[in-house]
């Protein structure tokens, strides 16, 4: 069960809001088709949001310039198409909240991205299976997007879907290198793979919210997905000669705002700023 | 500004083609392609922007000097559309812009050659990496290899010269 907006608002955020000249109307009624695009918009901008945080931490860190570079630039493609996202849903709520209101001025449990997103990077390997994992998803999602009964979302999902084509061929690329590679190599992405496994299953899960956005064409369900991704998934495990997990279990909750311990240490860092001097702008 | 002196269209157009991108100063804002449309609205300038990745750290710089330049040029009232969709592409970069890229060292998108990201007879269509060849901007080289999809900024990938060693940036077809 989603919490409802004004679940979402806390105080400060709402006076925030207010004093930015927005939060005059009501809070959406849930089940109402706009709490439920506002929350389907949160639940990709909030993916993109995450993930473009956590590989951003690289910055300075990788093990080669280049990587280091293409690791940043691939944080800054996902955090431009979350202010796409965001923006819109900030839209779609009609309080007046921006992108960058919704970003950091919510807390751990009004996020609605997957689990996986906030796992910690741990070795570039690691990241990269991460990485490689989300775009075997976000490609094909992004493409039955742009077929949206929205019209504001189909055509973020083709600006969007023109970078995240270069995203999976180069995560895709990596595995594949990194999986047939060196025994050393091999071994970090089979440990990721097992490792992150039981965070892939909750991009197939959808719940009443998912059932209806379906239903009214905007956004496609969860589940309609995974075919795409196993086929993309079990040709580049076998070109890395990686061994899929046989398990099915999948840890879930994060679209709805229920998440790890790593969520709230992700938003003391991304948030410090507004938490520190709350409404601050340049 | 008054009516009798309001600007026209292509007046602005002119304008717009004296701003340069603020990254690759070599070419303008206009020969880049994410100028999508100017209008008059009674005495106010509309200019229609497009991004070129939508992460870009450089669109909100380019809208500041758009409106820079226009104020230069006496325009009072000033409206900025961001424009999304069609999606910008490289095809929209003219023949003369991507001379100016080569000469600057930037080797220019080679068309057709955009990633899919598509699944394509079993395997990812790795095209960028298997089927594309980058003609080196120093030496003229065609055996170059790419050093990583993403170089200097999200639009470009780094690329070596296996012949002149010199390493250099391709500006990805989208």
């Amino acid at each position: 069960m989603a919490p409802s907006l004004s679940d979402i608002m806390t105080p400060d955020a709402a006076e925030l809001a207010r004093a930015a000249g927005g939060g005059a109307s009501a809070p959406l009624e849930m089940g109402s088709p706009g709490h439920d695009l506002f929350v389907g918009l949160a639940r990709l901008g909030d993916n993109t949001l995450i993930l473009g945080h956590r590989v951003s931490e690289w910055c300075g860190h990788a093990p080669v310039l280049e990587e280091d570079i293409a690791l940043a630039n691939m944080a800054l493609d996902l955090i431009g198409q979350t202010q796409l996202w965001l923006g819109l849903a900030g839209e779609v709520e009609g309080r007046g909240r921006s992108a960058d209101d919704l970003a950091f001025l919510r807390d751990a449990w009004h996020f609605y991205n997957i689990l996986l997103v906030e796992r910690p990077n741990r070795d570039f390997g690691h990241t990269l299976m991460r990485q490689f994992l989300f775009d075997a998803w976000h490609q094909p999602m992004l493409k039955a997007l742009e077929g949206s009964s929205d019209a504001r979302i189909a055509e973020v999902a083709m600006k969007a879907g023109k970078e995240v084509a270069y995203h999976i061929e180069r995560s895709a690329d990596l595995v594949i290198r990194l999986g047939d590679g060196t025994e050393e190599s091999h071994a970090r992405m089979q440990d990721a793979l097992d490792r992150l496994w039981p965070y892939a299953g909750e991009m197939f899960i959808g719940d009443e919210i998912d059932a209806r956005l379906a239903e009214a064409g905007t956004i496609p369900a969860p589940e309609s997905l995974r075919g795409a991704w196993d086929e993309t998934v079990n040709a580049v495990l076998a070109e890395a000669t990686l061994t899929r997990p046989d398990s099915g279990f999948a840890h879930k909750g994060g679209r709805q705002g229920r998440h790890t311990e790593h969520m709230g240490h992700i938003l003391s860092s991304m948030q410090w700023l507004q938490r520190a001097y709350p409404g601050a702008t340049w | 500004m008054s009516a009798d002196t309001l600007p026209g269209t292509e007046d602005i157009w002119r304008w717009l083609s004296e701003v340069p991108d603020p990254e690759i100063p070599v070419i303008t804002i206009t020969e880049l392609g994410i100028i999508r449309d100017v209008a008059l609205d009674g005495d106010t300038v509309e200019v229609t922007v497009t991004p070129t990745y939508s992460g870009c750290p450089a669109t909100s710089m380019i809208n500041l000097q758009i409106e820079e330049k226009l104020r230069e040029k006496g325009v009072e009232n000033i409206r900025l559309k961001r424009q999304l969709s069609p999606a910008w592409t490289t095809d929209w970069i003219g023949a003369e812009a991507r001379e100016k890229l080569r000469a600057y060292g930037i080797a220019p998108p080679v068309d057709g050659t955009a990633a899919q990201g598509d699944m394509v007879a079993g395997r990812i269509a790795r095209m960028t990496g298997e089927n594309l060849t980058v003609n080196c901007p120093h030496c003229g080289s065609a055996n170059t290899a790419r050093v990583s999809q993403f170089g200097s900024t999200p639009c470009k990938a780094a690329y070596q010269c296996r012949d002149c060693l010199e390493p250099f940036d391709y500006f990805k077809c989208i």
